[in-house]
């Protein structure tokens, strides 16, 4: 029971290192955003599961609640999805680019064509 | 639990080769994490991960995908160096854990400070029912702006990454 309450806490880190090895081990490049994507993802869950408190509501005020869960991380995390998504979007444009000048999206193939110039 | 869920999904997405099902497998992820948001009491969260996350990040991946290649390469040779690192990385963080408040503890640090404030005031400074609205566009009104000028920025950056090149590809502007 003890360790129960870090359950969410070890998932998270887990999802956080699986982004983590998508990204320094494989060199597709479309790849490397979606584990950049599984990571930060890890995050926002982390940050969610420490808002919480037992017995709480959604933070909306209503007659007959009393406890709350904390709407800091909420707000913090609402933000960060949507900046998420705007990098995400940045670097999947970096990629088409990369597409278009080099004819390929491997990271070592890519490499290659660098060092035969 | 569905975080078990979610971390089968991740392991899929970690083995696959096909990136279609890659991106697809990509996308439940995403609504499992907004099923666990919703659990966890974070609604507004659940619902803008759910939008963006699973939609408008699914769409951006499979149009570059229709733009790229639909699979992966197979490497030249397994390393395993990348795998040690991770170990340890993650040994590392879960022994950082082991100091962490627990699941729903009310007594846990984050929840003594700002948050009662919140809690308690918003409803007379502000009037609004929903204190994450509340505190989004009142108490951290800033914090929005420069969330504005962020996806401002990635907006242009996008424009003129793809929109400079002599070819014209509208397939994939900006959508944030």
């Amino acid at each position: 029971m003890q360790w129960l309450g870090l359950y969410n806490y070890w998932i998270v880190i887990f999802l956080m290192m699986a982004g983590f090895y998508v990204v320094i081990s494989r060199s597709n490049l479309v790849k490397k955003i979606v584990g950049l994507n599984l990571f930060q993802t890890s995050v926002f869950i982390l940050y969610i599961s420490m808002s919480k408190v037992q017995g709480g509501t959604a933070p909306i005020l209503k007659e007959g609640f009393a406890v709350y869960s904390n709407p800091l991380p909420h707000v913090l995390i609402l933000t960060a999805i949507v900046v998420g998504v705007a990098t995400t979007a940045l670097g999947l444009a970096l990629v088409v680019r990369i597409k278009e000048a080099y004819g390929t999206v491997e990271e070592d193939e890519i490499h290659n064509k660098d060092e035969s110039l | 639990m569905l975080l078990s869920f979610l971390a089968t999904t991740a392991i899929a997405v970690v083995v696959l080769r096909d990136l279609f099902a890659v991106v697809m497998l990509f996308g439940i992820y995403s609504l499992l994490t907004a099923s666990i948001f919703l659990v966890l009491d974070a609604v507004d969260v659940a619902f803008t991960e759910a939008a963006v996350g699973a939609g408008i990040s699914t769409v951006l991946m499979l149009a570059t995908l229709a733009l790229t290649a639909r699979t992966e390469k197979k490497p030249r040779q397994w390393s395993p160096l990348p795998l040690v690192v991770v170990m340890i990385t993650g040994a590392t963080l879960i022994y950082g854990t082991l100091d962490m408040p627990r699941y729903g503890d009310p007594s846990a640090a984050i929840h003594q400070h700002v948050a009662p404030r919140y809690i308690n005031e918003s409803p007379h400074e502000t009037g609004i029912p929903n204190i994450v609205t509340s505190v989004l566009a009142s108490y951290r009104g800033y914090d929005t702006l420069g969330e504005v000028a962020v996806i401002f920025t990635a907006g242009v950056g996008v424009m003129v990454l793809l929109g400079a090149g002599t070819r014209s590809r509208k397939k994939k502007g900006e959508k944030s």
